[in-house]
């Protein structure tokens, strides 16, 4: 399985050389060969006895992630739709996609995707298949933004970008709960720690965290937004990972986690909440649209949450009819967007409102779009899979499971006739597609191409998805024990025996199935009489224009915070940084009940002692107030000779001589400088400028002393002093300790300051030398 | 000798308490100008004093280490005081060479 993995992205490795021979062969033809043999590779599982097959490759061990592949009838059924519908994209993408496209991109994306697919539905490490999610997301971002010289494609692009890598995020975040709660990154394993996760603390966020990366990547409401502006895609992009493989990832993820969720009871509520929430919107949505792909989009998000009702409902036959809406939702889906790619391509436009009457011009996709859109309609008709998978969601929506909560009692009632809605507006869409593409005035004069049918080529892979639509409706039971019962069972974790038929007698879901249809066909027709409806509803309230609006404000809010803060002003900075300083400061006193003030340990204070210290403090406040420059640092020169007076005092005569040398060089350096600076200037600062700055400073002021007076008082240990007088002579040679120390005892501080004064010279040099010179640097 | 001793160093402490209050009229004249020149004198002649305590504190310590202190203030305040008064002057220090 490893091998059938990577199978493609190590062909895509090679996709730059093959597609140099594109003027003779199309890539596609080599693509082709991949998801091909993986189909081969893995229809062979089919069959009544089939096992779970567990396969483990080491990544890394010691975090315990490894490509663990497990295939069980959940993954088997969607690997199978991923290289199945791989190919027949493949296929149809050589006719759809011209040679003077850039088809090695397309191709590296593509294969790129189904690697990620591949390694999501098959992984059984929570950490591999958030790595394999998180790739489905950037190649499809790469695929939507694959004519990235159009606006609307960037924009899909990054819409559907931050949407399902916010969601695949969250969902991470899930992971990592359920790893630290279970103790096992292997999902099987998690699964058979359910009553553990659920009884833990952390249940509600990871049910939280993993459903909103679920429902963010299967479009459920309100995330659907980013599915219609992916249909700027390529037309076999939309088909393969918007209808039939990536948007079915959440539910293959809901699928997969609902042993473990399916436990709590708002895992119903939820989950069929917002399914039954998106199959309506979304249905009643797609009729608005004018653009055949716009309504195949809003279609799929509606079924997705159809879909999604069904894994919410739990009980056995809904389980199952989902599973089998799966498939059919794959088939019939994936052949209407390659008739809309069709119609796109040999008329020009994708408008309905341009379109009308194509069935004389192009019989042949008028005939498939017929059975994918009737199908999806789920018209009681024998020979179509759709009807099937409806009456089976009917009938699971009339046996809902029993519930204690009053929410779910509420959503309980509602849900059949929330289903019928759904029902009877898909009835209406699907109705809109075909009849007003093919059906109706003729105008030509409105294409901007001449319509005529397809090459053959291209109708091949709808054709093949209509026949397994008609197989697959006529002999239901052919996919039923072989091969979704297994799928079924893996979800449900108890055997799942299903009959299909096509006639149950006269029961309540066949009642509703004939009610949507006349319903439907009633609203079908008398569609224009009703339209204004939807400037109503939504009207001018859309989830999209709430998106902009959050994404625009996001930026320009960052915009307005920082620039709040960071106004260029060397004083703000100042001010935020010393007052960060003082409260964290002053809190961690606080808190550590640091204040200590204890004068046993002081030595007395001499007159002279006194009467330096004042000088000193009288000539630094003056400072401030003198407003002539070299009166300043005259007066800065007194502080200078205090400080080293007090050296003096206190007995450190190399301190008080460096002190004096460099309090020289200083005034010096100031006066050398001096001719160039500019006068002292009045400080023209607002009264509250000016508080805060004495604010601040005073406060500056108290935290160093009371850290120096605490940090005195409050001796942790004895010093190293003596160890230094002791060993001055014996080890170092010296007399002199403090020079001792400089150059033996820690010689290494000292070589670095050397270093910073040969740097500051170096600096001083460059700085002046270079500073008009041209070719320097502004 | 001990009694000499203790003189010593009750005038020594005298003179200390004597030079710091020095430097802190000095401090006066250095603080309120009113020129420039004024305030350069009197920073020059707090550096006196200092090379004054300096040498106090090494007769009060009976230590001869803060010799090297006493000779350098004096040849720093001879050089501060040159290139004050240079300053003050010519408004430059170091003259340029003439091309």
């Amino acid at each position: 399985m490893l091998f059938a993995v990577f199978l493609p992205v190590l062909l895509a490795i090679f996709i730059p050389y093959l597609s140099k021979w594109k003027e003779n062969i199309h890539t596609g033809f080599f693509v082709l060969l991949a998801p091909l043999a993986i189909f081969i590779y893995f229809i062979f599982s089919i069959g009544n006895g089939f096992d779970p097959v567990w396969q483990k490759y080491q990544w890394i061990p010691s975090l315990n992630i490894g490509f663990d592949f497990y295939l069980d009838g959940l993954s088997l059924l969607f690997v199978l739709l991923i290289s199945g519908i791989g190919t027949l994209v493949t296929l149809y993408s050589i006719y759809y996609l011209d040679k003077s496209e850039r088809l090695d991109q397309f191709y590296v994306y593509l294969l790129l995707f189904m690697t990620a697919m591949f390694g999501v539905v098959l992984s059984d490490n929570v950490y591999v298949l958030y790595t394999f999610w998180e790739l489905t997301s950037i190649s499809s971002f790469l695929l939507i933004g694959y004519w990235n010289h159009r606006e609307g494609s960037r924009y899909g692009a990054m819409k559907s970008m931050l949407i399902t890598v916010f969601g695949g995020l969250s969902m991470l975040g899930g992971f990592i709960l359920l790893h630290l709660v279970t103790g096992t990154t292997s999902i099987q394993e998690m699964i058979a720690q359910a009553d553990v996760i659920l009884q833990s603390d952390y249940f509600a966020a990871i049910f939280a965290f993993v459903l909103l990366g679920a429902f963010t990547k299967s479009a459920q409401f309100p995330f659907h937004i980013w599915l219609p502006d992916a249909m700027e895609a390529p037309t076999p992009v939309s088909a393969y990972l918007h209808s039939a493989t990536m948007v079915k990832a959440g539910i293959f993820l809901v699928a997969r986690f609902t042993p473990i969720f399916s436990g709590d009871e708002w895992f119903f509520v939820i989950v069929s909440g917002v399914g039954i929430l998106t199959l309506c919107w979304a249905s009643y949505m797609a009729v608005r649209q004018t653009d055949l792909k716009g309504i195949l989009a809003f279609s799929t998000v509606s079924q997705l949450g159809m879909i999604m009702a069904m894994l919410g409902f739990g009980t056995k036959t809904a389980i199952y009819a989902a599973v089998f809406h799966i498939l059919n939702h794959a088939t019939f889906k994936g052949s209407l967007f390659m008739v809309a790619g069709i119609v796109d391509h040999e008329s020009g436009t994708r408008d309905i409102r341009k379109l009308g009457g194509l069935a004389t011009l192009m019989p042949i996709s008028a005939t498939l779009a017929f059975f994918g859109t009737f199908s999806m309609a789920g018209v009681p008709l024998p020979f179509l899979n759709g009807f099937y998978s409806k009456e089976k969601f009917f009938t699971a929506a009339t046996e809902l499971p029993e519930t204690s909560i009053w929410l779910a009692e509420l959503l309980q009632q509602a849900i059949p006739y929330l289903a019928v809605f759904g029902s009877i507006f898909t009835f209406v869409y699907s109705m809109y597609f075909v009849f007003g593409t093919f059906t109706g005035h003729k105008q030509l004069e409105k294409l901007p191409a001449k319509p005529h049918e397809a090459p053959i080529g291209m109708l091949l892979s709808p054709m093949i998805l209509v026949l397994g639509v008609v197989v697959i409706g006529l002999f239901p039971n052919m996919v039923n024990s072989t091969f979704l019962a297994h799928t079924a069972e893996a979800i449900y974790g108890k055997p799942v025996e299903t009959h299909i038929k096509f006639w149950h007698g006269w029961i309540t879901p066949l009642f509703m199935s004939i009610a949507v249809v006349v319903f439907g066909a009633i609203l079908a027709y008398t569609r224009k009489g009703w339209q204004g409806i939807y400037t109503f509803l939504p009207g001018k309230l859309s989830f999209n224009k709430a998106y902009d609006f959050i994404v625009d404000q996001l930026e320009k809010s960052s915009a307005r915070i920082t620039n709040r803060y960071m106004n260029g002003s060397l004083r703000r900075y100042m001010v935020l940084i010393l007052t960060a300083i003082l409260i964290g400061a002053f809190s961690t006193l606080w808190i550590t009940d640091g204040f200590a003030l204890d004068t046993s340990d002081i030595a007395s204070v001499t007159i002279h002692e006194v009467v330096v210290a004042v000088a000193m403090a009288i000539a630094a406040i003056s400072t401030i107030f003198t407003r002539n420059k070299i009166a300043a640092i005259l007066i800065l020169g007194v502080v200078g000779y205090g400080l080293s007076l007090l050296f003096v005092l206190y007995r450190a005569p190399d301190l008080a001589l460096t002190q004096l040398v460099v309090e020289t060089i200083t005034v010096a350096l100031f006066l050398l400088c001096f001719y160039h600076l500019p006068n002292l200037r009045e400080q023209t600062e607002l009264a509250s400028q000016k508080f805060t700055n004495v604010a601040i400073s005073v406060g500056f002021g108290v935290l160093m002393t009371t850290v120096a007076i605490s940090a005195h008082s409050t001796k942790g240990f004895e010093t190293i002093s003596d160890y230094f007088l002791e060993k001055s002579y014996k080890l170092g040679g010296g007399d002199n300790v403090v020079n001792v120390i400089l150059v033996d005892m820690r010689g290494l501080d000292t070589l670095f300051e050397i270093v910073v004064l040969g740097i500051a010279a170096l600096g001083i040099y460059a700085l002046i030398k270079l500073r008009n010179k041209k070719g320097a640097e502004k | 000798m001990n009694q000499l001793d203790g003189i010593i160093d009750i005038v020594a402490a005298i003179c200390m308490v004597t030079i710091t209050i020095s430097i802190a009229l000095l401090l006066y004249r250095v603080v309120k100008g009113p020129t420039n020149p004024d305030r350069a004198v009197a920073l020059d002649a707090i550096g006196l004093n200092l090379m004054a305590i300096a040498g106090l504190v090494a007769i009060l310590l009976g230590t001869t280490r803060l010799n090297d202190v006493i000779l350098l203030i004096g040849i720093l305040l001879f050089i501060g005081t040159i290139a004050l008064a240079k300053y003050l002057e010519k408004g430059v220090i170091i003259d340029r060479e003439h091309d």
